[in-house]
């Protein structure tokens, strides 16, 4: 199994060895968060490409196809176009707030992929409470979105927020629920001691039925949690224009734009993690050729490949389900998903208690 | 003919389906930077959401699977004047209408661009004679970019029009462009 845990260290060791102890960390961190904004930008670049492509076949369209191989260069333009455009600051705004809320939720989404594994050692911060720190700062992007309906002072921008507000709220609790599900099963709240614990079978395949319905519990409500399509009612174009980034242009709206894209990343990377095994190769029972086979595809690979198989799943319900009306969104949170999570967590506790779990 | 002439580039005569270069009426001087903003503005035009009669059931239809705008990168409608790049007057602008298309204009963020899309935005169309409630072309109210002919025009007419604002993104030069707004006189 490819380990990247030797090479973090002899970089570690390398930088430990040229300088002294407070520059050496403080170049880690440079180092991490590079990589870490990187990353954040090509998500971004390749997801918004994917998006629209995705998008295009389910309607039986092409899709952008004239700039680069098959539009690859699309989003490209697109970055371009927007890093030029003039930032548009509303006269009446409230200037500090209104420029500060882009970057909350940035920050919001930047630290929530910190904590992803990638693969074994490839993690930047592998905190024993990772879940419940997840879980934490991932609905700190909802400030961020209060705080751009509410600075630029206009009724969209503010109705946008306010829905924003409640839906996040409302579906916090089953996201939760759904994850505290497994974690009952693996008995940690550890990002890469969950995927340890998946070494003899994911738990999807292992967790029996609770697994299963806390997949599809933690998948709805974690689109409708980062607001995408059919939950992506602070957006809903016929009756709020764009929602909390209504007055937001260029460079500041690109910000939301991204980061609505590395959250929806990030929510696959999660479910993958906890569920689909992570970096994990795929394996058949005892089959040891097929899985000697499998051991072959590096883990990085496995986990992106999941990640693409999840984040395809999330883009096949937006282009498919029309989108919610307020009350039937919070009707679907209250009165099915949370019952239906609170009972899943009762029997999955009774199936641990008799110890029957894998 | 002297009056129209100060009126500014967009009045001036010209062949059909040339390109008015924008910026002045220059292009001598297209640097390498040039030519990858405007590679960029062009190829990523994301329209308003603004419609006003049968235009849009066409603009529509140019979205829609057979004629397919996306290709372009121009599928991304913005509901929000904020985010737009390119406002395709699709329809009747009736004189209620004109002082609302002028503020959607003004909220749109630089760089902005107009197409005027049927007979009624170019002048006023079928309402061109006996008809106290049309402006007699959208130009009257915003500058616009490129005209588009037709009652209503086909998709693949709104097709060639966007090329054609592509070709003319493409010969700007971020030297001497300036807003075509400024210096425009409003008409109505």
């Amino acid at each position: 199994m490819y380990d990247f845990t030797t090479l973090v260290q002899s970089i570690g060791n390398f930088l430990h060895g040229q300088f002294s102890p407070g520059v050496a960390t403080a170049l880690e961190w440079t180092l991490v968060i590079l990589v870490y904004l990187a990353l954040y930008a090509i998500l971004g670049l390749v997801l918004v490409y994917v998006e629209r492509r995705v998008c295009a076949f389910f309607q039986l369209r092409l899709g952008p196809n004239r700039v680069g191989w098959a539009g690859t260069a699309q989003t490209v333009a697109d970055a371009l176009k927007l890093l030029l455009k003039e930032p548009v600051t509303v006269n009446k705004a409230d200037k500090l707030l209104y420029n500060l809320a882009p970057f909350i939720i940035t920050l919001a989404a930047l630290t929530v992929i910190s904590l992803v594994p990638f693969a074994k050692g490839l993690q930047a911060f592998d905190i024993n409470i990772g879940l419940l720190f997840i879980v934490a700062v991932s609905s700190l992007g909802v400030v961020g979105i209060l705080l751009a309906g509410w600075s630029s002072n206009n009724k969209y921008a503010l109705i946008g927020a306010m829905r924003s507000g409640a839906q996040i709220v409302s579906y916090e609790l089953s996201v939760g629920l759904s994850l505290l599900t497994m974690v009952l099963l693996t008995g940690t709240l550890q990002l890469s001691t969950i995927i340890e614990t998946q070494a003899n079978g994911w738990w999807i395949f292992k967790g029996h039925v609770p697994a299963i319905i806390a997949f599809f519990l933690y998948l709805t409500a974690s689109i409708a949690e980062i607001n995408r399509g059919p939950f992506d009612l602070p957006e809903a174009e016929s009756e709020l224009t764009a929602g909390f980034h209504t007055e937001y242009s260029g460079l500041k709206f690109a910000f939301f734009f991204l980061a609505e894209f590395v959250n929806m990343f990030t929510v696959a990377a999660i479910a993958t993690t906890v569920f689909l095994g992570g970096w994990m190769p795929f394996h058949l029972g005892d089959w040891a050729g097929f899985n000697a086979v499998m051991d072959f595809v590096p883990p990085i690979l496995w986990f992106f490949l999941k990640v693409s198989a999840v984040i395809f799943l999330m883009m096949w319900f937006k282009w498919t389900f029309p989108r919610l009306r307020i009350d039937q969104l919070l009707k679907l949170e209250w009165k099915y998903l949370m019952p239906l999570n609170l009972m899943n967590l009762v029997f999955t506790a009774i199936l641990v208690y008799l110890g029957w779990h894998g | 003919m002297g009056i129209i002439e100060e009126q500014g580039p967009a009045f001036q005569q010209h062949e059909l389906g040339t390109v008015v270069s924008a910026g002045n009426g220059g292009n001598i001087l297209v640097t390498s930077l040039d030519r990858v903003v405007n590679w960029g503005r062009a190829n990523s035009l994301w329209p308003l959401v603004f419609g006003t009669s049968c235009c849009a059931i066409e603009m529509m239809s140019t979205g829609a699977a057979r004629h397919d705008w996306s290709r372009f990168g121009t599928e991304v409608a913005r509901a929000t004047p904020r985010q737009a790049d390119l406002i395709v007057i699709a329809g009747t602008i009736v004189n209620k209408m004109g002082p609302v298309l002028k503020r959607l204009y003004d909220q749109m963020a630089d760089p902005k661009y107009v197409i005027a899309m049927g007979a009624c935005a170019i002048s006023g169309g079928p309402f061109y004679y006996n008809s106290y409630s049309v402006i007699k072309g959208a130009d009257h109210v915003i500058p616009v970019d490129v005209y588009v002919p037709g009652c209503p025009p086909r998709p693949e007419a709104l097709l060639y029009g966007l090329m054609k604002l592509q070709e003319k993104i493409k010969s700007e030069s971020m030297l001497t462009r300036k807003s075509p707004a400024e210096g425009f006189e409003e008409g109505f």
